[in-house]
């Protein structure tokens, strides 16, 4: 019993500094967002709030919190409640399987466990995958219980926009799980260690690039983010989904969001960019004699990968217009799903010619 | 421990595929089968089967059960609509089964069933792995009649689609126009 407590404990503390390093990232976000728009866009971002206005994010939270909380007449009361938790909880649940650090075991008394990972099954980028498909749900569900036909209408966009673009992901990944053979997350950044060149983006029987670029431009879909957020196109239907939401239930959708865009970059770095390896065999930390702080290294290379990509997203944001509805799916279908059913043909074939690379 | 747990799945699994039926708003119809199809994944983890829990969930939930919903969105279906007195008809086909299902526990009891397969693989295994073995070896004839049946049905569905928004709609529409 002492065994399972213990064990329950270890998970426990494991599943609380994820959750709260994943919470801490979404509000670092939300303030880097305006900055970095402001920036790009000549002007100073948010001021006001603290020293340089890094206090706003914390303003923003204790607003949202205290602002009243509005239920639509004639909205269905249960779904309406349900549908950010729908939103919030697919959006958590996948951060069990990443890999933060390098796969170390510890032992405490008799037990096993991995530090940098809460649980390492062999089918983890699979569990990612199913979902996150879960988390259009929220979206449709809370735009179909506003009684709104804006909130509808959000919904209905990112129905389509979800199942398009949620193949393509699924797709441009296999190219990778063929080079790693396996479809736990740990395994696939294990493989990549040593120099850069060995990440999967550049390995060498076949270079992952198209698959990266499809895999990064759908996951920029899948998180309804601009130049793909139709379903909460400010333009033509106020806010989308989440139109008649206000308070701690805003909130939610909005914490979502942001942690389905940490979620799919701590994919992209894992998957593509070697997750937690240096782009040099080894580390700095443990050429200097400081074996045991070399974790600090690899955690901080995993964290500058998933930032980029963060960054990725903001950038985008601030040069590329929205994409009309129907050159949104004629892009997905046509140019998008050839090219990752192409890249997958290409390294099936160089896999079988260069077996042992 | 093992019991317990299968008989949470089981019991959920029996109850929300009863309300999928028996709900009367179609939205609620459609998450109590997605609650469903969570603890039929769920059966298939303690059974050791991870892979199939997983596309359990990518097909069914995240892919199927969304376009249903979008459908019973769209269709906004009255509530009353479902319903129609078919009781007799349901009374033909359940009360054999319920009698072929008695048969088949009463007649169950006196053999010993048969050990299950997946006991011999134990959860090291990366049934993955198992799994694609098995369908491209022993399996692969089916496994291609059963993608080739697909294909002619997504040609057969684009078919279909595609007359009815191009001429035949452009006549609809002409005639529409004509009669008075």
């Amino acid at each position: 019993m002492t065994e399972l407590g213990l064990r329950f404990f270890l998970s426990l503390t494991q599943i609380a500094v994820v959750v709260v390093i994943v919470i801490v990232t979404v509000l670092i976000l939300t303030l880097a967002e305006r900055k970095v728009l402001g920036w790009m866009q000549d002007r100073m971002g948010p001021m006001e709030v603290g020293p340089y206005g890094i206090l706003q994010p914390f303003a923003d939270a204790i607003k949202l919190f205290f602002k009243e909380d509005i239920v639509p007449a004639g909205a269905n009361k249960f779904l309406f409640t349900a549908a950010p938790l729908l939103a919030l909880i697919p959006a958590f649940i996948g951060f069990a399987v990443i890999p933060w650090g390098p796969d170390w075991t510890l032992e405490i008394n008799g037990i096993i466990y991995k530090p940098f990972v809460i649980s390492d099954i062999n089918i983890g980028i699979l569990y990612i995958l199913a979902f996150a498909s879960l988390g259009a749900y929220g979206i449709i569900l809370g735009g179909w219980a506003s009684n709104s036909k804006y909130s509808l209408l959000g919904g209905l966009r990112s129905a389509a926009q979800v199942i398009s673009y949620e193949l393509n992901v699924g797709l441009a990944i296999i190219g990778v799980i063929i080079l790693a053979g396996s479809l736990s997350l740990v395994k696939i950044t294990n493989a990549q260690s040593g120099w850069f060149w060995h990440w999967y983006l550049f390995a060498f029987p076949a270079p992952q690039i198209f698959a990266f670029v499809v895999y990064v431009i759908s996951s920029v879909a899948e998180t309804n983010r601009v130049p793909f957020d139709l379903p909460e196109a400010e333009s033509e239907l106020v806010a989308g989904f989440f139109t008649e939401y206000s308070g701690l239930r805003f909130a939610f959708f909005y914490l979502a969001e942001y942690a389905n865009m940490v979620l799919v970059s701590c994919i992209a770095a894992a998957m593509f960019l070697g997750g937690w390896n240096a782009p040099y065999p080894g580390t700095i930390l443990e050429l200097l004699g400081f074996p045991s702080l070399a974790w600090i290294e690899n955690t901080m290379w995993f964290a500058a990968k998933t930032y980029f990509f963060l960054f990725l997203f903001f950038w985008l944001r601030a040069t590329l217009p929205r994409l009309r509805y129907d050159q949104l799916m004629r892009f997905g279908w046509k140019v998008m799903l050839p090219i990752a059913l192409a890249n997958i043909v290409v390294t099936s074939i160089a896999v079988y010619l260069f077996p042992n690379s | 421990m093992a019991q317990l747990v299968f008989g949470y799945f089981a019991g959920v699994i029996a109850v929300t595929a009863m309300l999928v039926v028996a709900l009367k708003n179609p939205v609620y119809s459609v998450l109590s089968l997605l609650i469903m199809f969570f603890h039929v994944a769920g059966l298939y983890v303690t059974l050791h089967a991870e892979f199939l829990a997983a596309v359990q969930l990518i097909v069914y939930a995240g892919a199927i059960l969304v376009l249903y919903l979008f459908v019973v969105m769209l269709l906004n279906a009255k509530q009353d609509d479902r319903y129609h007195r078919q009781w007799r008809a349901a009374g033909f086909v359940c009360v054999p089964l319920l009698l072929e299902l008695l048969v088949l526990f009463a007649g169950g009891k006196m053999e010993s069933s048969p050990p299950f397969p997946a006991d011999q693989a134990g959860p090291g295994v990366d049934n993955a792995k198992a799994i694609g073995m098995t369908l491209f070896s022993t399996y692969l004839f089916p496994f291609e009649v059963a993608s080739l049946i697909l294909l002619v049905a997504m040609v057969g569905a684009i078919v279909l689609a595609k007359r009815d928004t191009g001429g035949g709609g452009h006549d609809a529409h002409k005639d529409n126009r004509l009669s008075p």
